[in-house]
């Protein structure tokens, strides 16, 4: 278990601040957020390599706040690989097994299980120079792992490889997750990414945390305006309630339920929006007229942008499906919004 | 069919200067270096003066390049990694040898070696003697050569990626530990380039050793007394040997410095 308390950094410009969070043992957790949230600021923070400010970081119960790197017992995997180009593959991969305190028959056995099941063994004796994208994260992999550390400290390992090589290393993620069962942590920009491969996250913004849980829970209910978006969710609205009914500028929409109390916000997917020529009607369906703003091509489908009164909704639809519609920019049109897809927050 | 582009006068400036330039270097030196007769060359190296004066020219600044790599390297190290109060100021302190006119150093030495200063009365008295001695010529060297070195390596330490260093303490390496594994390998071309620069600036130090040591003789100050005493004639072979012993030194640094094919 990791127990990240009161985590504060102050750098010039910058505060990474009141980080608390907490991670169980053999999780794969992620950190999510845009570019110079502090993602990799927080990694190094527990590594151990940037001074805090104040807080404690606490691992399976000993404090470790106060401890060098070294005596961590934390691994990291940085984007660029950060691999020593003087040594070999090899030489890499065993480079902490001299400062590990186990058994050497015991640590050679896993090194080989290591570099076997990341398909290094062939390459064992290259220099890193000669390796691909993927082959270097892979060995970055196995340097970290040799020395059996309690937690992998993983920064964007998939950003800086080719699309190919992403794919490849994500699936070897998951599946070494789940051999090694070790603690994963890791950071990314990509919640596509995330959602594959993580079990809980945290969503860091501007140096602080605005929403930690299940992947599926903040993807499916965000906690703030940022998260909504982050998420992918094109139709946010600050909003007012009375009873079942949400206001939003001069648009009354229909709730499945009243909501609790201190909500200011709703939410709506792009893709729970239906867009058609005549009026649809029916149980706990919000139905609105709008003129067509503006299309966008999106590559496999399109954005459709709708103005309502002052409202402007975005949803998507597929190219054949506009292609039918022949929906020219400022045609009138309705769409129609199911109350349960509308979410408060 | 090439095709030919119209060159612009820009491109003739520059060449018209670059030539200058490298005459402007080249010329003076290649006539010191014909002018003498291969009979005066002999006959110069046979002097036993010549000699000693060039080799202690040689292990002088060898002393100095080495003084330089002990105290200077990790001293380099700090300030390529380490932000703190002042740091500027130290950083501009280093360049102070590199400003100062030559016989100044010289004078300053002497200043704080007199036994009328604190440490100049106490390395009279475990038997540290300045004036007029290789123990001065050391001195003087190391002052006008470290800021040479520790620049060259700061800028090496600096190119050479910080995540290297935190990845090989996650591992379990301590500071010392990853200096010697990761830090060191990596920078030491950058280190042997620092030598080099270091012991060149040393060897050709003239003004500032006249002062602190004119015995024992380096070769400058022999080649200068030769100028003085007998005329051009009887300088330039004992310049002439400097220059060559010079030349191969460091190019025997160069081709152990030069990269390796598989490693860049």
């Amino acid at each position: 278990m990791i127990e990240i308390e009161g985590l504060r950094i102050e750098l010039s410009g910058f505060a990474l601040q009141d980080i608390d969070l907490s991670i169980k043992d053999g999780e794969f957790f992620t950190l999510l957020g845009p570019t110079g949230a502090g993602k990799t600021l927080m990694l190094e923070a527990i590594a151990g390599v940037v001074p805090i400010t104040s807080g404690r970081i606490r691992i399976k119960e000993r404090d470790i706040t106060a401890l060098p790197p070294e005596q961590r017992g934390i691994g990291i995997v940085y984007q660029d690989y950060a691999l020593f180009p003087h040594l070999s593959v090899l030489a890499n991969v065993t480079y902490g097994l001299s400062y590990q305190r186990t058994d050497p028959q015991a640590s050679r056995k896993w090194v080989e299980w290591l570099m076997e099941r990341l398909g290094l063994q062939p390459l064992a004796h290259c220099s890193i120079s000669y390796l691909s994208g993927g082959e270097k994260q892979r060995v970055a992999l196995a340097r970290a792992l040799a020395v059996n550390p309690s937690v992998l400290l993983l920064d964007e390992p998939l950003s800086a490889l080719d699309p190919n090589f992403r794919e490849e290393i994500r699936d070897v993620l998951k599946k070494l997750h789940k051999e090694v069962g070790i603690t994963f942590l890791m950071v990314s920009h990509d919640f596509a990414e995330v959602l594959f491969l993580g079990q809980r996250t945290a969503i860091l913004n501007r140096g602080k945390i605005e929403q930690t849980g299940l992947v599926s829970e903040v993807f499916q209910r965000p906690a703030t305006p940022f998260v909504a978006e982050f998420v992918g969710m094109k139709n946010v609205f600050p909003a007012t309630f009375r009873d079942t009914k949400a206001v939003v500028d001069d648009l009354e929409l229909y709730l499945q339920s009243p909501p609790e109390k201190d909500k200011r916000y709703v939410a709506i997917r792009a893709e729970d929006i239906v867009i058609s020529k005549e009026k649809v009607s029916g149980n706990g369906i919000n139905v609105f007229q709008g003129k067509v703003l503006e299309l966008t091509d999106r590559g496999i489908y399109h954005e459709v942008a709708v103005r309502t009164g002052n409202v402007i909704f975005r949803a998507i639809l597929t190219r054949g499906a506009l292609f039918e519609m022949k929906l020219p920019e400022g045609k009138d049109v309705h769409i129609a919004i199911r109350s349960s897809a509308i979410h408060v927050f | 069919m090439k095709i030919q582009k119209p060159i612009e006068p820009f491109f003739w400036l520059t060449f018209v200067c670059s030539s200058v330039v490298v005459a402007f270097i080249l010329l003076p030196l290649i006539q010191m270096i014909v002018q003498p007769s291969f009979q005066d060359l002999k006959e110069t190296l046979q002097d036993p003066d010549v000699r000693r004066s060039i080799w202690l020219s040689v292990y002088t600044s060898g002393l100095a390049a080495f003084i330089s790599f002990t105290i200077g390297t990790p001293f380099a190290y700090l300030l390529a990694r380490k932000d703190f109060l002042g740091k500027r100021f130290v950083e501009s302190i280093i360049d102070l040898p590199i400003m100062i006119p030559h016989p100044v150093v010289g004078i300053a030495i002497l200043g704080i070696a007199g036994k009328n200063h604190w440490l100049g009365h106490l390395m009279h008295q475990v038997g540290i003697h300045v004036m007029g001695t290789v123990t001065g010529i050391v001195a003087v060297l190391t002052f006008v050569g470290l800021p040479f070195y520790v620049n060259t390596v700061k800028a090496g330490f600096e190119a050479i990626p910080v995540r290297l260093e935190n990845v090989s303490r996650s591992l379990g390496a301590s500071l010392t530990s990853t200096f010697l594994r990761v830090t060191f390998p990596l920078a030491w071309r950058s280190i042997l380039v620092g030598i080099i620069m270091c012991c060149a600036r040393a060897i050709s130090e003239f003004g500032a050793v006249i002062i602190v040591a004119y015995h024992p003789m380096i070769a400058p100050v022999m080649i200068y007394e030769r100028f003085t005493a007998y005329g051009l004639k009887y300088s330039q072979p004992v310049a002439v040997w400097l220059i060559l012993v010079c030349l191969v030194l460091f190019l025997l640094l160069r081709i152990f410095s030069l990269p390796k094919e598989n490693q860049t």
